[in-house]
């Protein structure tokens, strides 16, 4: 089986980048909603091949990125409290809350696990019942539906020694707060093609005519985010306002009818504060009541934080495409992917962090 | 001795304790942390003009003899993984970063810490392992230490060995004497070692037919060095993979240097199981894969010589080149568009993602 060539073909990348270059005639500014398209297009030098007049703006898509603060600083809180099991994803591990961050408490001894799924956290406490298992349920819409079956499993099974600290976020209110905002440029989006998996593209198309702007659902491949950008571009140059699916071999208009179910049965939308960010109105996830005793931060009682985040870091401009990593005096100095001292140097999804890695010192 | 003979007063750690209080997997995962580790501590602390080699092995001269020495420790989770165990990685490994000084691996030493409890069956098994390996690879192990400690203070059991070779007096294999120009030629695919033990690990629900690339290199240099190619350095690919041994490379040297993305070969098997985890081939571990940084007008033959080996030959490749000067060192990675964007070292270890 030949996994991903067809999407790496660089003939076809050619030929996509000639058509891109036949239909541009004005400047546009796209947006790339998810960080692993930045980590794509960076990668693949995908910005530097194509026409000058397409500026790309990298969105708050990285859920690593803009976990605030406060929930990192209660995750250590909680990691640290004796007879935890703390789960997680891997790439939450290194994120720096205020003091500290996971794998240092791994280090200090804490029992600190990575897991591929939110399953076998719920495993984890089967096998543990005398442990507390508390799992870091991040991410967007996409990791929301896994997330939501562990508490529902938790719950199905009896297994009362798990909890899950939520920090789930929504992009479509992010697109909204860019949209509103009075300095940014966006003309065109390129929404996550992951998160569309689940949620399908109806609700971006109030989106669409509203703000008056293209939106084309992208996959994260190099031609996958060449052709997107190719549509968002004619749609651009034909003055067309709606939403578009390049990654039709994943997403459908209305998303995957059992997980929205699921997440419906477990979650409903809060307000949410989002690193770099600020509060969000109805942007994320929090537990429905009926599972509130696999609410962690109840469990442990960890509610009211507040933390300030550091002035000098611009990543908050960055989140919203209002500055690029290279504007930041702290970018590969002060702050690197060894010793992230803002959020989107944190995951290689990052767009600080994918440019540190791909063009950290200028290419002779 | 009394205390009073001991000077210490101008010793201070001169590793910036505000980074890390403590050590963490990333100081160990062969990345950025772990080199700045060895350098701000160990290299500093120990300087001599033998380690500044940062070679794979310290290569010096007793008499008119040019020796290799080196020593690495085997510490790999699970003890018994596919295409391989601990035993046969600790011969295999140790005889490879010798061969990589242009060495002919003689002796080696043996020492095992064990947990207490650990089973003597598997001590079985790993002792023939190694019996065998040595065989392969036409080395002795010539002394040895056993130490067993409690229950709960160590994984089973960890295993070091020490080895040593003599070098032909006209061979020049280091990082030194890479020249511009120079072609670096691959011995096969990447990515197997670290994968199958990835997979092989038992939190993570993948099957897959991966086995482990551990394997002796010392025939396949001898057979380089006996066709007269011109090395000038030789690196085999461990932790951190490919994208660590070139950034070495290059920041020893402070050169430029330049790959090709599509002549690196990766199995289609490996392919999967990294983008389910999302991680990069070129960061994984390997046991059996080498550069070499061969002479130009050489590197046609090197590749025939490599491709004749039996089962990676086929992937053997010609991978890149060798720049002009650079400051600090760079390694660059020509993609499938075209364009060309800095492979980095990683950091520390490639966490798998959200998503």
């Amino acid at each position: 089986m030949k996994l991903l060539d067809e999407y790496r073909d660089p003939e076809k990348v050619v030929e996509y980048l000639d058509a891109i270059k036949k239909i541009v005639n004005r400047r546009h500014n796209i947006m790339e909603i998810c960080g692993g398209q930045t980590h794509t297009i960076v990668k693949y030098g995908i910005d530097e091949i194509i026409p000058d007049k397409i500026n790309l703006i990298h969105g708050p898509g990285c859920p690593v990125c803009v976990t605030p603060l406060e929930k990192i600083d209660k995750a250590i809180e909680i990691a640290s409290t004796q007879n935890v099991i703390f789960c997680s994803f891997g790439d939450m591990l290194r994120v720096p809350g205020s003091k500290s961050d996971l794998l240092r408490e791994k280090a200090k001894g804490n029992d600190v696990r990575i897991v591929y799924s939110p399953m076998d956290a719920v495993r984890i406490a089967k096998e543990n019942p005398k442990k507390e298992i508390v799992f870091f349920a991040v991410g967007f819409e996409t990791t929301a539906p896994p997330n939501a079956m562990a508490v529902y499993t938790a719950n199905n099974k009896n297994i009362n020694n798990f909890s899950v600290l939520v920090s789930h976020v929504l992009v479509p209110p992010a697109i909204k707060v860019i949209l509103d905002s009075k300095e940014a440029q966006v003309n065109g989006f390129l929404a996550a093609g992951h998160v569309c998996t689940v949620m399908g593209y109806k609700e971006y198309e109030n989106i669409s005519e509203e703000y008056k702007v293209p939106i084309v659902v992208t996959g994260f491949e190099p031609m996958d985010i060449l052709q997107g950008l190719f549509m968002c571009i004619k749609l651009l140059e034909n003055g067309e306002n709606k939403v578009e699916n390049q990654y039709s071999r994943a997403v459908t208009r209305e998303g995957n009818s059992k997980a929205k179910e699921i997440i419906n049965e477990i979650f409903s939308v809060c307000d949410r504060k989002w690193r770099g960010i600020g509060e969000i109105k109805q942007s994320g996830y929090k537990l429905n009541s009926k599972y509130e005793k696999y609410d962690a931060e109840i469990k442990f009682g960890v509610i009211d934080y507040s933390v300030e985040e550091p002035s000098e870091c611009i990543c908050g401009l960055i989140l919203q495409g209002l500055k690029k990593p290279s504007d930041c005096s702290l970018f590969g100095t002060k702050c690197t992917p060894e010793h992230p001292y803002g959020a989107t140097m944190v995951s290689t999804e990052g767009a600080c962090s994918a440019y540190y890695l791909y063009k950290e010192k200028k290419l002779k | 001795m009394n205390d009073d003979d001991v000077n210490i007063g101008n010793f201070s750690c001169p590793l910036p304790m505000g980074e890390y209080d403590f050590i963490t997997m990333a100081h160990g995962g062969g990345g950025k942390i772990m080199n700045n580790l060895i350098d701000k501590m160990f290299m500093k602390t120990f300087s001599n003009n033998i380690i500044q080699q940062k070679h794979d092995g310290a290569i010096f001269e007793i008499g008119k003899q040019k020796f290799a020495f080196t020593t690495d420790s085997y510490v790999v989770n699970p003890i018994f993984f596919p295409g391989g165990d601990i035993g046969e990685l600790a011969v295999y490994g140790t005889v490879n970063d010798l061969s990589m000084c242009g060495a002919i691996p003689l002796f080696l030493s043996l020492a095992i810490i064990m947990e207490e409890g650990f089973p003597v069956k598997d001590l079985e098994k790993i002792v023939n392992s190694i019996r065998k390996a040595t065989d392969t690879a036409n080395v002795k192990i010539i002394t040895g230490d056993t130490k067993v400690v409690e229950k709960g203070k160590g994984d089973g059991i960890f295993i070091n060995t020490s080895g040593i070779g003599i070098i032909n007096e006209k061979i020049r294999i280091f990082p030194q004497n890479i020249k511009k120009g120079d072609l670096i030629l691959l011995n096969g695919d990447i990515g197997r070692h670290g994968t199958a033990i990835m997979t092989s690990r038992e939190n993570l629900d993948i099957e897959s037919n991966i086995k482990s690339d551990c394997a002796p290199l010392n025939g396949i240099v001898k057979r380089l060095i006996d066709e007269d190619i011109e090395i000038h350095c030789l690196r085999d690919l461990t932790r951190g993979g490919l994208g660590s041994a070139l950034n070495e490379i290059a920041t020893q040297t402070e050169l430029e240097i330049e790959i090709d993305g599509k002549e690196i070969n990766v199995i289609e098997e490996v392919k999967g199981i990294c983008e389910i985890l999302g991680i990069d081939p070129i960061h994984i571990a390997n046991e059996g894969r080498f550069i070499a940084f061969v002479a130009k007008d050489d590197a046609e033959k090197a590749l025939k010589i490599l491709r004749k080996e039996k089962v990676t030959g086929k992937y053997a490749s010609i991978i890149g080149i060798v720049k002009d000067r650079y400051e600090k060192g760079i390694v660059t990675l020509k993609s499938i568009t075209g364009a060309k964007r800095i492979l980095d070292m990683l950091s520390g270890e490639q966490l798998p993602r959200i998503c």
